[in-house]
């Protein structure tokens, strides 16, 4: 089997079994896509591991991303810098995270990254405007936006500090029926 | 909290780590970015007592190899330093200089493992290790080994960067090759390191069967180019479509492989008996394709059907006993049914949380479950975004209104009119139905009668099907209810128009199967007497034995088991066909339409009236489910019925997906597709209730044909367990059997089952209680913690509003509070104290609260929220300045 594929060695392979939620086949299926992202940057050869990045206007074109009002979130939560340009390995884990077979606990510790625009450990009110606004892609008025900000912040701030901290972040997610269905993206 | 605090602690000696290591070979540090920069810093000003030693340690890292410096370093260190990394990684600083200390002597030994691969420095260790290991070292070895060996089980699940995951996963590898073996002692030594083996071979044969499995589960970019187009919701109809596939499959090689091939193999022949042979009136139209289409001639008397099977005890050299397997296997196909729908039923129960909270999170649920990740298709996006809007300014005028009074009586009015009109079309329908079912049992009397009047019951219930729901749905229209509960209520009222029409037609099917019980008597009359007239019939020579009456010529029974089977099988195919027929009308030829004639017609036919058709998922499944209720109840008396189901829902899976990518478009309404999932699967249960009933109705109750069937001759079909028990097993378990069926035992043994679900059922009630006090006694603490923390967060915010005022010297003071606060909890109330007192007028009102109930702090700060004062006192201190203290003397 290992004859067949040179990108990988079968150590590198077996670890990124273990480090993911994928299959061997997934895994190649995964690598040539991120392959196909950058043809002309990303070598066919990875077992020296080497250190190449896929500018982040590449990776938002996917067609799984596309059309995401927070890819932009996603891949700087996922990327190295924060910048949101990828190596594969950033790739690989951020499709891991969001695979079926990723845990509500992991699941919901990445959502909380992925919401908390400023990435100040806590999703506060503007966090929420922004999430609002891109949700709705700005069709709520001022006074709208504000509201819902606020009814979110009494449903879900358990400790009353007008954020939500991850804790109350994970709280509420874990009740959420629809949390695990929608935050996932096959691949 | 501690993990967030760890999550970020982590990031920061990452980054922190990360422009060292790029420095030698970029030679520029800017890349590192503030992120990386700030933590670095702290790390740094955290007080390590050799600033700038973790530098030099990951430059020789980077030097010589990232696993061979981790390997260098004295194990038992590590191993503790990793355990410590695991328990509490807020305090990295502490650990980074320890290490160090060791880290002289084991490099040397690194010098000559280099060379070889790191198997062999492993081995070597290990045996030069084993002697020197005292009893406590091994255990905590042990308890070493198995953490690490957690680790690499539980590593997919951690919230690390790949880089980090894969270093660690290669650290505690090395860990575990490196001291598993050192474990076993003596004799027990090679014990071990052969089971070590063979754990490792399991494991890798598990990852491997795993791939395999994955491999074969088929349709997966199919679905997985629906889901992108359509979102979740489609997509869940695809999949449970998919599972359904699967359960049939089951079905079709059960009852295919122990009923219909071994009869096929060892049975007696086609022509061989009479019910074997298609009767001399039926012979020369039986190949006709008219018939055949009917599951008449050769289709009838053909192992498809009940009727074919022989009575035979044993068939063939295997001495196969086909009654009793036949039996059985019907049997089995409900329980493996039933088992398979509970068992996915309880596994969606675990993965969802419980619903009656759902109430309590409108918004936050709105906000950050709404999107759905898988949508991949910009008009799917728009219609969600749209959809997303107006649930967001539904529900802000539902929270705004929500006890608005409207017209009431009005609605009560409306409302009852429609259920009442509703009910009048579920009785006019089941009425129907049972009229066109009775005189389909006139026309089969008669000879020629037309296509029609023979497939009227199909057309007809097949007709009901389609317009039934489009007509409720104008009703519901009268009745004005939200959405989704107006979805509830559709979907209910289908159910019970299938329901009613399945039943209706049982029913009359019942009459139909008593009329024919209650003729076999003279036709079994019929039957011997011809039989004997023809073997003692006069003219014919004494002394040669008469040929025995061709099968063909036998009068026979009406062998109301296969008429039962072949009504399901009809209604099978006829509702297939009606099912395809309707996509290809209304949404193939819809979409062709209005794609095409839009370049020449008056008004925007895509946007306009006709435009394109919308998936309907409800309506779907609730086929499927019927459909799947009618393979249950038919597949007894039909086997192959499975067979046809099996072909039918493959070609649906094809043809389905096809027409969904090409002629229809996504919901306006998206719905909810997860939380349906389990009401759609206790349908199916309540479905496959359903359909047993009538089937052990039919079993239990009704006396089998005398000339038909595996069961033929006997009074119930059930004796055939009797008989097996009786011939085929030694007398004493006979006598245990019929001391079971004792009803005597069986009523304790019934009364017993009902105290057994009372008592587990009234646990389960407590231990939800408990439950329930469980989580309010948490969320209490979780108040009173809150409180004081909220205390501590309103100084702060009287921090920040200093900043406000006064922006020269308090940046200083705030990083002073805050680390106070932080690191000294006792003396919390001093520096919160002196805080208050700092910003003077303004907040001496709240320095008498401060050692506050959470009530009033509670209070104070709803009363506060909206301004968004405290909320980012950081990001905003100038927002909050303003409004605070407006509201301020107010409490």
């Amino acid at each position: 089997m290992g004859n067949k594929q040179t990108v990988f060695t079968h150590e590198q392979l077996e670890a990124y079994q273990d480090c993911t939620f994928f299959t061997r086949k997934e895994i190649m299926r995964l690598f040539y896509r991120y392959q196909d992202l950058a043809p002309q940057l990303v070598p066919l050869d990875y077992t020296s591991s080497p250190d190449v990045k896929v500018p982040y206007e590449l990776i938002s074109s996917m067609p799984e991303l596309k059309d995401n009002p927070f890819r932009q979130r996603i891949a700087q939560v996922f990327s190295e810098d924060g910048d949101g340009h990828m190596t594969l390995d950033n790739f690989l884990d951020m499709f891991s995270v969001m695979s079926e077979m990723a845990p509500r606990d992991l699941k919901a510790y990445y959502a909380f990254k992925i919401y908390d625009f400023n990435n100040d450990g806590y999703i506060c009110e503007w966090d929420l405007e922004q999430t609002v606004t891109k949700l709705t892609q700005g069709e709520l008025s001022a006074e709208e936006v504000s509201l819902v900000c606020e009814k979110v912040l009494d449903e879900a701030d358990g400790d009353h500090d007008g954020r939500l901290s991850l804790e109350d972040f994970q709280n509420m997610i874990l009740r959420a029926p629809d949390f695990l269905s929608t935050f996932h993206i096959r691949i | 909290m501690s993990r967030q605090l760890k999550g970020r602690g982590e990031e920061g000696d990452r980054s922190g780590r990360r422009p060292s290591r790029k420095q030698a070979p970029r030679a520029e540090g800017a890349t590192a970015g503030r992120r990386g920069a700030q933590p670095g810093q702290k790390e740094r000003a955290g007080g390590s007592p050799r600033p700038g030693s973790p530098r030099r340690k990951q430059a020789e890292r980077r030097r010589h190899g990232e696993e061979l410096g981790e390997q260098g370093r004295s194990s038992t260190e590590r191993t503790c330093e990793g355990r410590r990394k695991r328990d509490g990684r807020a305090s990295l600083k502490e650990q980074r200089a320890p290490p160090k200390k060791e880290k002289e002597v084991p490099r040397k030994e690194e010098m000559w493992k280099r060379p070889k691969k790191h198997r062999s420095p492993s081995l070597a260790s290990r045996a030069s290790g084993v002697e020197s290991l005292s009893e406590e070292e091994l255990a905590r070895i042990l308890e070493q080994v198995e953490d690490k060996k957690k680790l690499i089980a539980t590593m997919r699940n951690k919230p690390w960067p790949m880089a980090k995951k894969l270093r660690e996963l290669r650290e505690a590898q090395e860990f575990v090759e490196k001291y598993e073996g050192a474990l076993g002692k003596g004799k027990g030594k090679r014990l071990y390191a052969c089971r070590m083996l063979v754990a490792k071979k399991w494991v890798k044969f598990k990852r491997d069967f795993h791939n395999f499995k994955t491999q074969c589960i088929p349709w997966e970019m199919k679905i997985k180019d629906i889901e992108s187009h359509f979102g979740s919701s489609v997509a869940s109809y695809f999949i449970f479509l998919r599972w359904m596939y699967g359960v049939n499959l089951v079905l079709f090689g059960l009852i295919f492989g122990l009923v219909i091939i071994p009869e096929v193999l060892m049975g007696m022949p086609y022509g061989s008996i009479p019910r074997k042979t298609v009767p001399r009136a039926e012979e020369e139209k039986a190949m006709d394709f008219s018939v055949l289409w009917d599951f008449e001639g050769y289709i009838k008397y053909s192992a498809l059907f009940y009727g074919y099977y022989n009575n035979q005890r044993t068939i063939g050299w295997l001495r196969y006993r086909l009654p009793m397997a036949y039996f059985m296997v019907g049997v089995s196909v409900f329980g493996y049914s039933l088992m398979i729908v509970i068992r996915s039923m309880a596994s969606n129960t675990q993965g969802s949380a419980s619903e009656g909270e759902s109430a309590n999170f409108t918004f936050s649920f709105k906000m950050f479950t709404s999107w759905d990740y898988l949508i991949g298709n910009s008009e799917t996006a728009d219609n969600k975004y749209a959809s997303i809007t107006t649930s967001f300014k539904e529900s802000i005028v539902d929270e705004q209104e929500s006890n608005k009074e409207e017209n009431i009586h009005l609605t009560r009015f409306l409302r009852v009119l429609a259920n009442f009109l509703i009910i009048c079309c579920l009785c006019g329908s089941g009425y129907l139905i049972y009229f066109v079912v009775k005189r389909s049992q006139e026309f089969s009397k008669m000879q020629n009668v037309s296509w029609y009047e023979r497939n009227e019951v199909e057309i007809v219930m097949s007709l009901l099907g389609m317009f039934c729901p489009p007509l409720f749905e104008t009703i519901a229209a009268l009745e004005n209810y939200h959405p989704r509960i107006g979805l509830k209520w559709q979907l209910g009222r289908i159910f019970a128009l299938f329901l009613g029409n399945l039943y209706t037609f049982l029913l009359a099917l019942m009459d139909d199967v008593h009329l024919k019980l209650s003729n076999e008597e003279t036709i079994k009359n019929i039957t011997h007497w011809t039989l004997f007239n023809y073997y003692n019939a006069s003219g014919w020579n004494e002394s040669v034995p008469r040929p025995p009456l061709h099968p063909a010529d036998v009068p026979r029974g009406s062998c109301w088991e296969t008429a039962v089977g072949i009504e399901f099988m009809r209604l099978t195919v006829s509702d297939m066909l009606v099912t395809y027929i309707t996509i290809l009308l209304g949404d193939f030829l819809r979409a062709c339409f209005v794609r095409f004639m839009n370049y020449c017609w008056c008004w925007d036919l895509e946007a306009g009236f006709p435009s394109y058709a919308e998936f309907d998922i409800s309506g779907n499944v609730l086929g499927l489910i019927f459909n799947q209720g009618m393979i249950w109840m038919g597949s007894f008396y039909a086997p192959g019925l499975v067979g046809i189901n099996v072909l039918r829902l493959l070609t649906s899976m094809y043809f389905q997906c096809w027409a969904v990518m090409s002629s229809n478009v996504p919901h306006e309404r998206v719905f909810k597709a997860s939380r349906s999932n389990n009401f759609y699967m206790g349908l199916l249960l309540l479905v496959l209730f359903l359909s047993l009933l009538p089937v052990a109705y039919t079993i239990m109750s009704l006396p089998p044909s005398f000339d038909c069937g595996p069961f033929s001759g006997k009074n119930r079909m059930y004796d055939v367990i009797q008989e097996t028990i009786e011939n085929d097993f030694p007398t004493f378990l006979g006598k245990i059997f019929a001391f079971l069926a004792n009803p005597g035992l069986i009523i304790p043994a019934i009364l017993l089952m009902f105290l057994a679900i009372y008592y587990l059922n009234s646990v389960s009630k407590s231990l939800s209680r408990a439950n329930a006090q469980l989580r309010k006694k948490i969320q209490a603490l979780r108040e009173v913690e809150k409180s004081h923390k909220s205390v501590k967060g309103r100084t702060t915010v009287q921090d920040s509003e200093d900043t406000a005022k006064d922006t020269s010297k308090n940046a200083t003071q705030l990083q002073l509070t805050k680390e106070g606060t932080t690191s000294h909890p006792a003396s919390q109330n001093q520096t919160t104290d002196k805080k208050v007192q700092d910003p003077g007028t303004s907040s001496s009102a709240s320095g008498t609260t401060l050692p506050a109930s959470r009530h009033l702090s509670g209070a104070r700060l709803t009363g506060v929220r909206p301004d968004s004062g405290p909320a980012q006192p950081q990001t905003h201190p100038w927002r909050s300045a303003s409004g605070k203290s407006a509201q301020r003397p107010s409490h």
